[in-house]
């Protein structure tokens, strides 16, 4: 029985079915393994680590479920706030002064919903240009209403900046769900479930190769362990993943594999960006930890998203004509 | 579920939605034991911020200081401190013949708990200002009530002085371990080691 053969609903519920089934199998294993006596304080955080890890992926997964089941408006709604929560935190790193007060209202509370509320109506012509062009002149005229010239280019950069990741490059996600191409009605599902997937493989690949090849860091300063071999590595892994789920997507398989290669590199330079942010914030403890601020590593999980999402969605319509 | 809990349940969401209200404890457990919490105080938000940082079940037994003559002159701001959190009016201008602090007395003979700032007003500088001299006279008339020093971190970037609208920032509420009062305790000894328990709290946080 070929997949395509199926129904758009089946197909999208033995997606379902499957991604569960992994992640139910996996919860699984660290279980057992948990039980087992551990010998060593690395053995230990590792296992946390894990255990967090498979949390935040039930939680993404379970959000991806909720999104695509209760329809655009709800998924709309659920990325909105994924988008809230990482805003909130990437002003809470970065050190905003008073005269940022309204500039940071606008952002909070008409820059993002308005976003959203494109993407829900699937005005992606209005979605692309909204951002980059009105909002990035508003928000600058707003500062300077502050009348307080101290940091201004840098304040004003630091929150158009944080606008543009969190929610213009997060709103990338949801735009894919609803995004209409020729002989794919109604299985955005996939485009998002593929994208999350090569990212996801990327990173884990990347990270592999740079235990394992033991490269020399290109900026040591900000990352300990980024290398052009081990992200040539994540990006071919991505690549290759890519084209293997040819058949979840509307494309070929050549044409697979090199989106697969566009998302899983984009989605690691990333991660690898914001690494140098949270350097530069003084951010000592990394993905998980509650830190000074109370920050909880949200934004590290969506950074990768958030920077290729948008990469991949405009690949895809470049490469639809659309 | 009655409306002022329903409206305090929605107002603690809304708390957490803006600021996360982490609470943290250090050297402390949040239980329910009479406590008088008393932390750094930069913004009209840090009540609401510890109200919502403590665990549900704390929250009604736990009441703010309000000064009366401002939060009952309208019967919205005195529904909300009166239904919803319980608060303890204190008048701001004395009268020669009685204690200013008699109201918050007269709560801790009840068995209930207290949030207060003891700077006094709200603070502009880095450093919390010297503390006031209530504290100690409540540490001394209730030595069996714990004294919990709490620092508020972030709180003035969410509302700054003149505004009205919170911007979305994650504050933390540290509390830490108790602080007691030593027998023979100089006031002025005592309330400057209760404000370094406080501004200690920063560097745990």
């Amino acid at each position: 029985m070929g997949l395509r053969s199926l129904s758009v609903s089946q197909q999208v519920g033995l997606l379902f079915v499957t991604l569960f089934g992994l992640l139910t199998l996996a919860t699984l294993v660290a279980f057992v393994r948990s039980l087992r006596e551990s010998t060593t304080p690395a053995e230990d955080a590792a296992q946390e680590r894990m255990a967090r890890e498979l949390r935040a992926i039930w939680i993404g997964a379970l959000l991806f479920w909720i999104s695509w089941a209760a329809g655009p408006f709800v998924s709309t709604l659920l990325f909105g706030f994924v988008s809230f929560f990482a805003l909130r935190e990437f002003v809470t790193l970065t050190h905003t002064r008073r005269g940022d007060h309204r500039s940071l209202l606008l952002a909070f509370f008409v820059v993002l919903p308005l976003q959203y509320v494109l993407v829900g109506t699937r005005l992606f012509n209005a979605f692309t240009v909204f951002i980059p062009v009105y909002v990035f002149f508003a928000i600058p005229v707003v500062s300077a209403l502050a009348n307080d010239p101290l940091n201004f280019l840098e304040r004003t950069a630091k929150i158009q900046w944080g606008i543009t990741v969190c929610v213009y490059g997060m709103s990338h996600a949801p735009a894919l769900l609803l995004l209409e191409l020729p002989n794919w009605h109604e299985r955005g599902a996939f485009l998002v479930f593929y994208l999350v997937v090569v990212v996801a493989t990327a990173q884990l690949a990347q990270g592999l190769a740079s235990r394992r090849l033991r490269r020399r860091p290109v900026a040591r300063a900000i990352s300990r362990s980024f290398s052009w071999r081990a992200w040539g590595a994540g990006a071919a892994a991505a690549a290759i993943v890519g084209a293997l789920l040819y058949w979840t997507t509307p494309f070929k398989p050549l044409p697979a594999l090199a989106m697969g290669a566009i998302a899983g590199a984009t989605g690691t330079l990333g991660e690898f960006v914001m690494q140098a942010l949270k350097r530069d914030a003084g951010v000592r403890s990394w993905s998980g930890r509650a830190s000074v601020t109370g920050a909880v590593g949200l934004l590290d999980r969506v950074a990768p998203l958030c920077f290729a999402a948008p990469v991949f969605f405009h690949s895809v319509r470049w490469y639809f004509g659309i | 579920m009655k409306l002022p809990e329903a409206a305090g349940l929605v107002l603690a969401f809304v708390a957490r939605l803006i600021t996360g209200a982490q609470g943290h404890w250090h050297g402390v457990a949040p239980k329910a034991e009479q406590r008088i919490y008393f932390a750094n105080h930069q913004s009209h938000f840090d009540w609401v911020l510890i109200w919502a940082a403590l665990p549900r079940d704390l929250r009604a037994a736990t009441r703010p200081i309000a000064a009366r003559d401002y939060w009952t002159a309208t019967p919205l701001r005195h529904w909300i401190t009166r239904e919803i959190f319980n608060a303890v009016y204190v008048s701001r201008e004395h009268k020669d013949d009685e204690d200013p602090l008699e109201p918050l007395l007269e709560a801790l003979r009840r068995g209930d708990s207290l949030v207060i700032f003891p700077e006094g007003t709200r603070g502009h500088g880095a450093e919390p200002a010297p503390f006031k001299s209530g504290l100690y006279s409540l540490a001394q008339a209730f030595p069996e009530v714990q004294l919990i020093p709490a620092w508020i971190d972030n709180v003035q970037r969410v509302m700054p002085k003149g505004e009205v609208v919170p911007v979305p920032i994650l504050c933390t509420v540290t509390f830490g371990a108790p602080v007691a009062l030593a027998p023979g305790e100089e006031r002025r000894v005592f309330l400057d080691r209760a404000r370094d328990a406080v501004i200690a709290l920063r560097e745990v946080a």
